[in-house]
């Protein structure tokens, strides 16, 4: 059977959800053969092990935290070199797809971005994706070399398939670019104790109708009696009232949870394309025309200082 | 010396519009009126900052695409721009990511440069993979994602905010930059810049004039290939109550009805 090359995101050895995800979709395709790089990349091997991946290739290099895109690309085209795979699958991050498409580049292949399911087909993986803001759903394959996908976050189950896992160190020599783009400083992201809001089950919003950062309060609680993600608006973002990580749409992330909650959300084009996709939606707006109303299978029409609180309430009541 | 800045900028379906396929399943640019991509502006608007601040600078917005993409070009020479550049070319309909790179940078080096802006993403392709692909192609430094960015003594540094951290960047010129949406706000364009953006020039190219074969770009020549696509089908109307002081509790009911408590 023909390798799949998954090239697994990880924080200092930790295995970030999507990257398991992928590992789901790769054995749809062939055999998994997982690429880690940078510090801690030898630890990640259990857990890929564990979720399907027949071999780890892995490299550590100051490198890959000192400069920016260019060695992961140097060290997943020797990768490609080495195994010859039917496919390569990335995470879709930023980073991810700025990876995927310098690779693609030079491999002499098309890139697909944002694919949301993937199946094996006759011509190679065939790649679903939601385009125009989540409005139609299409199919694509990549037509020329090996194909270089990234898959975005939530688009399959994570799926325990133990294999063998066997670490093996991957030779690999920087180009000249590696060092073009210097990283002189990093701050971490705090970390908030919630779940990614890419990677949650429930994400709760906030929109302009919020009003105010000291009333995101209001949000979080509901978000924390549900173990939920929080998200906000660009609105509520450009105002100041939460950080931009948190924002949900087109120029921010873009969810698919089972539930999503808006609250104080108009629901422009572009707010939707980050959402769309939500399995279930509800939201409340004290403006019964509100486009956000279209999307909902459950919406209340009020003012959300009245009516968040005791939904937050009756949650906890109903919890125990 | 005089800093030499080329913008790209794409000119797109409105996203306000009813966006979607023409027959080959390319994106129809017919049917819906088009823009200067409003992530661009935000590369325009950069550009402008940084060339403001250089000694010597020339800001050109360089666009691949029809007829009517004449509009972007229009568009970022209002807001300040000195020169456009069009590539236009009946070969270049249905041409992918990877080869409108190719298109790009070619017409970036006949132009000449020292820095290339662009956006983060287009709004209609949402890859945001063209600036990557410019620094492969060109071989230069790639700048990308950035929310605050700054150009001194042959330095372009900046800001990237990352998921897991945010990070400060340095490359030396020439580089390739890319800017988000928080990067600060576009001006809108003046009435007199609007006037004087009339008599500014706009060179057109096509193929030939970059060297580029037909069998390079072009819907047979993609290196990826749509298979179908699908209107997604409208979500079914849900219940809505109007809140006369339970709409929490009845919202907590749905949910537990739902099992999500
Ligand atoms: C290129 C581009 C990219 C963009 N990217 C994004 C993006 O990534 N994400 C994004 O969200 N937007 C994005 N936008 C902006 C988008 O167009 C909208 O402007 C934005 O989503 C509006 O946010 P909002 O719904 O919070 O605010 P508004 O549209 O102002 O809506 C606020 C809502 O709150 C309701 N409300 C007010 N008070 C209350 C109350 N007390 N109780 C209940 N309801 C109340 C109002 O009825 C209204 O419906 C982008 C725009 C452009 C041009
Ligand atoms: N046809 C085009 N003409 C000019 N610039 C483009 C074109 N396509 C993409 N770009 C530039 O590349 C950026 C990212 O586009 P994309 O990778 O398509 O999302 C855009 O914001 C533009 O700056």
């Amino acid at each position: 059977m023909a390798e799949v090359l998954v090239y697994v995101d990880h924080v200092d050895g930790a295995v970030r959800k999507p990257t398991l995800e992928l590992l789901t979709l790769a054995r749809r395709v062939g055999e998994p053969v997982a690429v880690a790089l940078g510090n801690g990349a030898g630890d990640t091997a259990a857990a890929l092990a564990e979720h399907g991946a027949v071999k780890v290739l892995t490299h550590e290099a100051a490198e890959y935290a000192d400069y920016l895109v260019v060695p992961k690309v140097d060290a997943l085209q020797a990768a490609v070199e080495a195994v010859s795979p039917a496919a390569v699958l990335v995470p879709s991050s930023a980073e991810g797809k700025e990876i995927a498409a310098r690779l693609a580049l030079r491999l002499g292949s098309g890139v697909i971005t944002d694919a949301v399911d993937l199946e094996a087909g006759d011509e190679g993986p065939v790649a679903t994706q939601s385009v125009f803001a989540a409005s139609f759903t299409t199919k694509s394959r990549v037509s020329k070399g090996t194909p270089v996908i990234t898959v975005k976050p939530n688009s399959a189950a994570v799926e325990a398939a133990p294999a063998a896992g066997a670490v093996e160190a991957l030779s690999v020599s920087f180009s000249a670019q590696a060092t073009g783009t210097k990283i002189t400083g990093r701050t971490p992201r705090e970390s908030t104790g919630r779940p990614e809001l890419t990677e949650a089950a429930i994400v709760v919003s906030g929109g302009r109708g919020v009003n105010g950062a000291e009333n995101f309060a209001i949000i979080e609680a509901l978000a924390d009696s549900l173990g939920a993600a929080v998200g906000a608006s660009r609105a509520a973002v450009d105002a100041g009232w939460y950080p931009h990580t948190n924002q949900v749409g087109q120029t921010g992330k873009s969810v698919s949870p089972q539930l999503y909650v808006a609250n104080g959300i108009s629901g422009a084009i572009q707010h939707r394309a980050g959402m769309q996709t939500s399995k279930t939606i509800v939201a409340v707006n004290k403006d019964p025309e509100a486009p956000i109303f279209d999307l909902v299978d459950y919406g209340v029409v009020g003012d959300l200082f009245e009516v968040v609180p005791q939904l937050t309430e009756e949650i906890k009541t109903r919890k125990g | 010396m005089s800093l030499r800045i080329v913008v790209t900028v794409k000119y797109v379906p409105d996203a306000t519009g009813d966006r979607h396929f023409a027959d080959d399943l390319t994106v129809d640019r017919d049917d819906v009126d088009g823009l200067l991509s409003e992530l661009d502006e935000y590369a325009v608007e950069q550009a402008l900052q940084i060339a403001d601040d250089a000694d010597d600078a020339e800001v050109t917005v360089l666009t691949v695409g029809p007829d009517d993409a004449k509009d972007a070009l229009r568009k970022a020479l209002s807001m300040g721009a000195d020169k456009a550049i069009h590539v236009e070319d009946e070969d270049l309909h249905g041409t992918d990511a990877i080869g409108t790179s190719l298109v790009l940078a070619k017409a970036i080096e006949k132009a000449g440069y020292d820095l290339v802006i662009s956006g983060m993403a287009s709004t209609d392709g949402t890859m945001g993979v063209v600036p990557a692909l410019l620094a492969e192609r060109l071989g230069v430094p790639q700048v990308t994602l950035l929310s605050e960015v700054s150009v001194e003594d042959g330095t372009v540094k900046g800001r990237r905010d990352g998921d897991a951290a945010s990070e400060q960047l340095e490359a030396s010129l020439p580089a390739v930059v890319s800017v988000t949406d928080q990067s600060g706000e576009a001006r809108y364009p003046s009435f007199k810049g609007i006037m004087a953006a009339k008599k500014k020039p706009v060179e057109s190219w096509d193929l030939s004039d970059l060297d580029i074969d037909a069998d390079e770009v072009g819907l047979e020549n993609a290196y990826t290939a749509v298979e179908s696509a699908t209107e997604r089908p409208a979500r079914t109307a849900g219940t809505i109550v109007k809140d006369e002081g339970e709409g929490g509790k009845q919202l907590a009911e749905f949910l537990a009805g739902q099992k999500f408590i």
